[in-house]
């Protein structure tokens, strides 16, 4: 598998570190209360097909990137910077 | 139909012609006391015990494809009890139990081989650690032994003693531990569960849950609607799908994990052994292929196969251990969807609909756990109150941060086991 870094294009997979799914983005404020934690830290919509995950390109450019990909045949669609996914609010 | 020794000479004596369907191929019923989604080993032995132990036989198991098609015909076959933490250790302590009891009360050969589990370790530090385990194993009532380096050489005299990152400190023996025949488990169960008057009804795919007034109705199927009083969910990697049907968002994230096997050799090695430095663990099976593997790929995953950074650092770690595995060829290699929970141990309650039950997050060992998380889950359903081996498995425990079950001390994050 290799992954489209928008910094430096197509990387091999060994170059990312994996972080989870792109909810991990959406941080709770911090008076949120207990329940909207405990579905940030814990639960997961675990999509069989396309889904948007996490990556860090920690043996590349240091990049946190946003993946869209297809958990069901690994095939990759597109990646942001993760900077633009927070900002914009725009997906891959 | 009972097997014995005398049947399987007398169908030899008379062209095995003898032999019939072990279970029936039952049309679903309108409706049932229970019903177990999934037709995979923990599904089957729940729908066992279930009959067995609490005589509720009104009973259907839905499969989607066929019995025993997902991760119980996908693993690496290791029993074992060397758990540390209350509530993981009682637990598999029990599974272990029925493990050794398992051939008799099927009457159903699973090939069950304690041929002992052996853990090594790395230094002085690991050594403290895995003394404080086999301490553990001692106190729930199960065995474990620390062997010295030439104590592990006697075992396994031909890995590699020299190596200068891991030399070898020693080993953990678990003399109760071992490999089983992993489809024979699915196979032995499907049959006492039919025997029982269980409908195993496979090729039946549930697309909905109907639940009304916060109450379990039944299901809707690609054969139709089935109404029942009790719905239980055990469907591994696809824990978080079935799920969503009752309007859940579990704390589940399925990832692939990889093995491997090589072509057949002559018996070398008698152990399971795991190199936890290097995630690697082997063992052989009777058939003489070295079956093998490590870690997770370490992403989400629905494939059923893994990529090839893994397969190379199995392979790495392989040959760091074992030299002489260089020899052998690989075989095949194969993929299992892990329902990985955030703390990296399983769940097995009630949800928050009355009469629909979860069972999930095996994370990567549910093999060992099917005939004490069929046992738990079966007392759960019958009772409504959950066994004492899986107390501690509940769901709601990352939600209030009590009772974690972090067997490897790593945190409760889901990319962390």
């Amino acid at each position: 598998m290799r992954l489209p870094c928008p910094l430096c294009g197509d990387r091999d997979r060994r170059e990312f570190y994996y972080q989870g799914h792109a909810v991990m983005l959406e941080r709770p404020l911090r008076d949120a209360g207990a329940n909207a934690w405990d579905d940030y830290l814990h639960n997961r919509d675990n999509p069989a097909g396309e889904t948007r995950d996490l990556w860090h390109h920690e043996a590349g450019c240091g990049a946190w990137i946003v993946v869209t990909r297809n958990t069901v045949t690994h095939e990759v669609l597109g990646a942001i910077l993760a900077e633009n996914a927070k900002k914009t609010g725009a997906q891959a | 139909m009972g097997y014995s020794g005398f049947k399987v000479i007398k169908e030899g004596l008379f062209g095995q012609k003898g032999w019939k369907p072990v279970w029936r191929t039952p049309e679903p019923k309108p409706e049932y006391d229970v019903i177990i989604i999934g037709g995979g080993g923990h599904g089957l032995s729940t729908a066992y015990y279930l009959a067995k132990e609490h005589g509720i036989t009104n009973v259907a198991v839905l499969e989607k494809g066929y019995l025993g098609g997902g991760n119980i015909g996908r693993n690496t076959t290791i029993v074992r009890a060397n758990y540390f933490l209350p509530g993981n250790s009682e637990f598999y302590s029990h599974s272990l139990k029925l493990w050794e009891g398992m051939e008799q009360d099927l009457n159903y050969n699973t090939m069950m081989s304690q041929r002992g589990v052996l853990n090594l370790f790395h230094s002085d530090g690991q050594r403290d650690a895995f003394v404080r385990r086999g301490n553990a194993m001692l106190n729930q009532g199960d065995d474990a032994v620390l062997l010295s380096p030439e104590g592990v050489r006697e075992q396994v005299p031909f890995i590699d003693f020299e190596n200068t990152r891991f030399p070898i400190y020693g080993g953990l023996l678990h003399k109760r531990g071992g490999t089983a025949r992993h489809d024979a488990v699915a196979w032995g169960y499907a049959r006492g569960a039919d025997q029982r008057g269980v409908d195993l009804i496979q090729n039946c795919e549930v697309t909905g849950i109907d639940i009304q007034g916060g109450v379990v109705k039944g299901v809707q199927t690609s054969r139709g609607p089935i109404r029942a009083k009790k719905v239980a969910i055990v469907v591994a990697g696809r824990s978080s799908q079935v799920a969503q049907m009752a309007g859940m968002r579990l704390p589940i994230e399925s990832h692939v994990l990889q093995a491997f096997v090589s072509e057949g050799v002559k018996p070398v090695l008698n152990n399971v052994v795991s190199f936890g430095m290097g995630h690697f663990y082997i063992s052989q099976s009777d058939k003489g292929g070295l079956v093998f593997g490590g870690d997770l790929d370490f992403y989400a995953s629905y494939a059923a196969r893994g990529n090839l950074p893994m397969a190379e650092h199995v392979m790495d770690a392989a040959m760091t251990l074992m030299p002489a595995i260089g020899k052998a060829r690989v075989l095949r290699s194969w993929g299992g969807i892990m329902d990985m929970s955030p703390d990296g141990s399983p769940i097995i309650d009630k949800t928050d609909t009355d009469g629909l039950f979860l069972n999930c997050g095996w994370c990567y060992g549910g093999f060992k756990a099917v005939p004490a998380s069929g046992f738990a889950y079966a007392h759960l359903i019958a009772k409504d109150t959950p066994y004492k081996t899986a107390a501690k498995f509940r769901l709601d425990r990352f939600a209030t941060g009590q009772g974690l079950l972090d067997e490897e001390g790593t945190g409760s994050q889901h990319n962390l086991h």
